[in-house]
């Protein structure tokens, strides 16, 4: 079921830009070429009836409602399916039509259940509607015949029902599971009077192929499938657009509420970054909002290993403040710090880092985007002067090539994934450059033309490959690099992957690539049209991440792939603000717009709208933290959103340097892995109850916007001025527009953007001022942004950590479609159904070797530590590779990782660990002493409710 | 050596591996050493070159040895 505020026009828009002038009921219209006459009269204002129709998916012509007269025209031609032509004549309302749509409709009544009083759509039903407009009045074949009205209800999906007895079979749902999302895992079974959709081969919705986005559920013109919240609670009376807190990809959502509680989140058709698509985590996995677990009242405690306090937000402030004067006093200022999650939105991670430069006095301020991106920053900022992605999502549309390396778009960026599958099936060509088969190399209707199964840590070796074959085959786009790259760097580049050491044969023994398809691949990427290349962590979770980043960059460069549509290089961020919380000078060596602290007119700047004066030196980063405070120089964090202890890796180091610290500050909405660490907890507020901007990895900045108040009173950005107040550094803002509107009068990019714009335009893509008034969707389109292209030499230097007799396999980690991140928000909703724990995945080669079968539980040990993991044994990793994911806090995933990083980011090196894996059958050391942990945690958590009842 | 200081070693020693394909030798010192003054808080910075200066540049590759010479130098001048 489409939102109630959506206006569906029943067939998509034609891009044409040429128009078609035509007479619909004696109205003169013009039109683009190519739009259908049902999309011609309802741009008109003419409602022509249909149901097998909607705007976002391609004609059909099935359902015989929508049925025209046109002159000249034999009969009655569906007006989906007939494009218009010029000078055409069309009735839509004729008595011989609404004879024959009369008709239609009786038959599909005469085989529907009638309850519509108690049916969760009634009022909001296509079927229903259609019935009232064709002035159904009678069912002249009465119900008794035979039907399908007793057919069994499908509720084994967690978030929707699937009632066959309602379904008209007008295939919406099949095609928006093919046409939207690509999954095909719907279908029509049987024939004639027998045809049923059906999930797979005749399996419920949870055992089939469906991934849950819900594209068929809003493409449903019944109640056939419907959401269960919407049938628990009824139909909502508002909505509210906002923008989805999970990946990337940033979609736009419409909150449908009542009052202050949610019925569903329903993709906005007029999202920008995901048009009117969805995935599970985003369209159904907002239960956590509301969880039981969520902490709302401030606590404080001495030691970690004391019950908590709850207290007022003022005590709370009070204590926070005199605690971290203390250690400013006695260890001096550098001791503080503060560290923010992609989680947060652009308003909250600007805040956080005002507070720590200007209320803290240091720049020991850092992100989560340390631990996945970082690199990204750095890289893309050397070659072509901006720390930020080239193009837009719609780009992809004009892409012949597609290149994803080091990325599980199906995976970590669904709806993305979606497009990309779109445009493959459209005849685009794919490269896959991944350790693993992940699911893009092989799906339905698409297949990668080459899949470069690397072997972990190989990515610049591969990357030099690939440009070798393109500069010793003549494959440059020299006139682009003579237009727009430096001289000099182009020609020591080109000299050092010329090199044979280089060439793919050299290659082939370090990355395990067959060097022909190496040289098929390059070719591919450059001649064979727009190429573009998005890749994820893949690339940056390196001890070379940065350097990849400027492999793809010279690789962009070298063959001219840059600077127009269909082409770029194009990070697939992880979170949904890890674009945002990096431009909003969330690195300890940069102010907001990546201008470095050293820059004195930048700081001078920022000096005399914050008051106050600014160190020139870069402040500590989140390694660096751990490490300063083992040392006993790092004694005080306040720590907003993120999950330290869960997600970054060594787990049992970072666990050591926290306990150390004297006073953790941690703001959330549970009491997750670092909070057990932590003497004072502020709760924070979930998206839906503030507001802000969120920036998706195509620099897009979109709002969120508040539909119900804070659990615990307030919204993260007011809990950071206050205690920015309390401890003695004012700051006061009215509402997350004015943090905006000092964000725009301090950041070059940024001077356009403010709320009213963003309510005006929808979104809006940085850089965004007075050369670009209305945003930048691609980026270097003249020059690049730092003037000159800069080619960059990148020599494969292998990673310090090898395997060895010890340590003989491979491990790399990365993330499921159902869950999110350290999973705090998708472990506390049904989304657990599909992965509910997490995994590590062995080829079928390694597990006869060790004698372990599928769903053993097995040790996985590292130089740094061990865990226990359930076992999946399967091909799509290579042999000599394991992976896993890191969703579950006992899994101990990171407790495995080591602190071997990206040399100029500190970016972990999440992405190769030498393990072995052995078949156990009890838990790990570390495992029993964090059950251990977080059962103590756990009762002292309980206690502070005992405190309470008690007083 | 102690771990904090075996671990700067090591990530400056990273970063001597990145810039000692410069084949201008000055030029990859000094990218060595602007790195480091750009990207690195000055305790850690005080931290390598204390131990550039007490333990010979121990484990350090003779880029970074240099570098860390120059930042020194750099460091003397500012007090």
């Amino acid at each position: 079921m489409l939102s109630k505020t959506d206006h569906d026009y029943g067939t998509p828009a034609s891009a044409s830009t040429q128009l078609v002038s035509v007479d619909i009921d004696g109205r003169a219209c013009q039109v683009p070429a190519g739009s259908s006459i049902l999309r011609a009269a309802a741009e008109a204002g003419i409602g022509v009836p249909k149901l097998c129709a909607t705007e976002s998916l391609e004609p059909f012509g099935s359902c015989r409602l929508c049925l025209v007269e046109v002159d000249g025209m034999r009969g009655y031609p569906a007006s989906c399916t007939t494009p218009v032509a010029e000078g055409m004549k069309i009735r839509t309302q004729t008595p011989a039509l609404a004879k024959l749509r009369r008709n239609t409709m009786e038959l599909y009544i005469s085989d529907h259940p009638l309850d519509c009083l108690t049916c969760p759509t009634n009022g909001h039903c296509e079927l229903q509607d259609m019935a009232g407009a064709v002035g159904l009045r009678e069912v002249r074949y009465g119900y008794a015949g035979e039907n399908h009205l007793d057919l069994p209800k499908d509720e084994t999906n967690p978030y929707f029902t699937f009632d066959s007895s309602k379904c008209i079979v007008c295939s919406r749902c099949v095609r928006a599971c093919e046409e939207v999302q690509g999954t095909f895992a719907l279908t029509i079974e049987g024939r004639g009077f027998e045809s049923r959709v059906s999930p797979s081969a005749g399996e419920s919705f949870l055992e089939s192929e469906c991934v849950s986005c819900g594209a068929c559920v809003q493409a449903c013109p019944t109640a056939t499938l419907s959401e269960k919240t919407l049938i628990e609670k009824g139909q909502p009376e508002h909505s509210v657009v906002t923008t989805c807190a999970y990946c990337g990809v940033g979609c736009s959502f419409k909150a449908e509420m009542k009052g202050e509680e949610v019925v569903r989140m329903v993709p906005n058709q007029d999202g920008h970054a995901n048009h009117g698509h969805s995935c599970v985590k985003g369209r159904f996995a907002f239960g956590y909002a509301t969880h039981a677990d969520r902490i709302t009242s401030p606590m404080i405690r001495k030691s970690i290993h004391d019950a908590w306090t709850e207290v007022s937000w003022d005590e709370a402030y009070a204590y926070a403040a005199s605690e971290l004067k203390r250690i400013a006093a006695q260890y001096g200022k550098g001791a503080l710090g503060g560290i923010t999650s992609s989680r947060c939105s652009n308003e909250e991670t600007y805040l956080v880092q005002k507070l720590v430069r200007a209320g803290f006095g240091n720049n020991n301020v850092d992100t989560c985007a340390r631990v996945c991106h970082s690199p990204t920053g750095y890289g893309l900022k050397q070659t072509m002067g901006e720390s930020a992605g080239t193009q837009n999502f719609d780009s992809v549309d004009h892409a012949d090539v597609i290149f994803v390396i080091g990325a599980n778009p199906t995976d970590g960026h669904p709806v993305f994934a979606s497009r990309i599958k779109h445009r493959l099936r459209a005849g685009a060509r794919l490269i896959v450059a991944d350790p693993r088969t992940i699911s893009l190399v092989r799906g339905p209707h698409v297949k990668a033309d080459y899949h470069l199964k690397l072997k972990p840590g190989t990515n610049v070796a591969l990357i030099n490959a690939l440009a070798h074959v393109i500069v010793t085959e003549g494959l440059v786009n020299e006139a682009f690099v003579a237009a727009r790259c430096e001289d000099e760097s182009y020609a020591t580049w080109r000299e050092f992957v010329a090199d044979p050491a280089n060439a793919p044969e050299a290659m082939e023994a370090i990355t395990g690539v067959p060097a022909a398809d190496v040289r098929a691949a390059a070719r591919l990427y450059a001649t064979g049209g727009n190429a573009a290349i998005y890749y994820g962590l893949g690339v940056t979770e390196h001890s070379q991440g940065s350097t990849m980043v400027m492999g793809i960059a010279n690789l962009a460069m070298a063959t001219g792939n840059l600077g127009r549509e269909g082409v770029g290089v194009n990070p697939l961020r992880g979170q949904n603000n890890v674009q945002g919380a990096c431009d909003m000078g969330s690195f300890p060596h940069e102010l907001p717009g990546y201008r470095h602290i050293s820059d004195t007119t930048t700081r001078t700047l920022f000096e005399g709208a914050w008051g106050v004066h600014l160190s020139p030196e870069p402040g500590l980063r989140i390694p660096n933290m751990f490490e300063a405070a083992l040392d006993g120089s790092f004694k005080g964090l306040y720590c907003q959103g993120e999950d330290i202890v869960q997600s970054d890796p060594n787990t049992q180091h970072v666990s050591a340097a926290l306990e150390a610290m004297e006073c953790i500050i941690v703001q959330d909405l549970f009491l997750n892995e670092t909070a057990k660490f932590a003497h004072v907890f502020l709760p924070g507020s979930s998206f839906l109850e503030k507001d802000g901007t969120f920036t998706n990895a195509e620099r897009r900045i979109s709002r969120i916007r508040r539909v119900m108040r804070p659990l615990a009173g307030k919204a993260d950005w007011q809990i950071t001025c206050d205690l920015a107040n309390a401890l003695g550094y004012p700051m006061h803002y009215a509402h997350p527009s004015e943090i905006m509107a000092e964000i725009a009068s301090l950041t070059p990019t940024f001077t356009g953007v403010s709320y009213q714009k963003l309510d005006e335009l929808g979104s809006i893509q940085w850089p965004c001022n007075a050369n670009a008034p209305e945003g930048t969707p691609v980026m270097h389109v003249d020059a690049f942004v730092r003037g000159r292209g800069r080619f960059v030499v990148t020599e494969y230097v292998p990673t310090p950590e090898r395997t060895s007799r010890k340590f003989p396999l491979l491990l790399t980690t990365g993330r499921i479609l159902s869950q999110y991140n350290v999973g705090a928000q998708t472990r506390r909703t049904a989304n657990s159904i599909w992965h509910a724990e997490d995994l590590i995945e062995i080829h079928p080669h390694d597990a006869e070797e060790r004698g372990i079968n599928d769903g053993d539980w097995v040790g996985v040990a590292s130089r740094v530590g061990e865990t226990v993991l359930r076992v999946h044994v399967t091909p799509r990793v290579q042999p000599g590779v394991v992976y896993t994911t890191f969703h579950f806090p006992e899994s101990g995933a990171n407790v495995i990782t080591t602190d071997h990083s990206d040399w100029a980011t500190n970016c972990p090196e999440y992405k190769v660990t030498a393990v072995q894996v052995t078949k156990v059958a009890q838990p790990s050391e570390w495992q029993r002493r964090y059950r251990a942990f977080s059962d103590e945690q756990a009762k002292l958590l309980a206690e502070r409710h005992a405190a309470r009842s008690d007083s | 050596m102690s771990n904090s200081t075996e671990h700067l070693v090591e990530m400056a020693n990273d970063i001597g591996a990145y810039f000692i394909t410069d084949k201008n030798h000055e030029r990859a010192r000094d990218g060595v050493r602007n790195h480091i003054e750009r990207f690195w808080e000055p305790r850690m910075r005080r931290k390598l070159v204390e131990h550039w200066q007490r333990a010979d540049g121990e484990g350090l590759s003779p880029l970074v040895a240099e570098a860390v010479k120059e930042l020194a130098a750099r460091m003397a001048a500012q007090v």
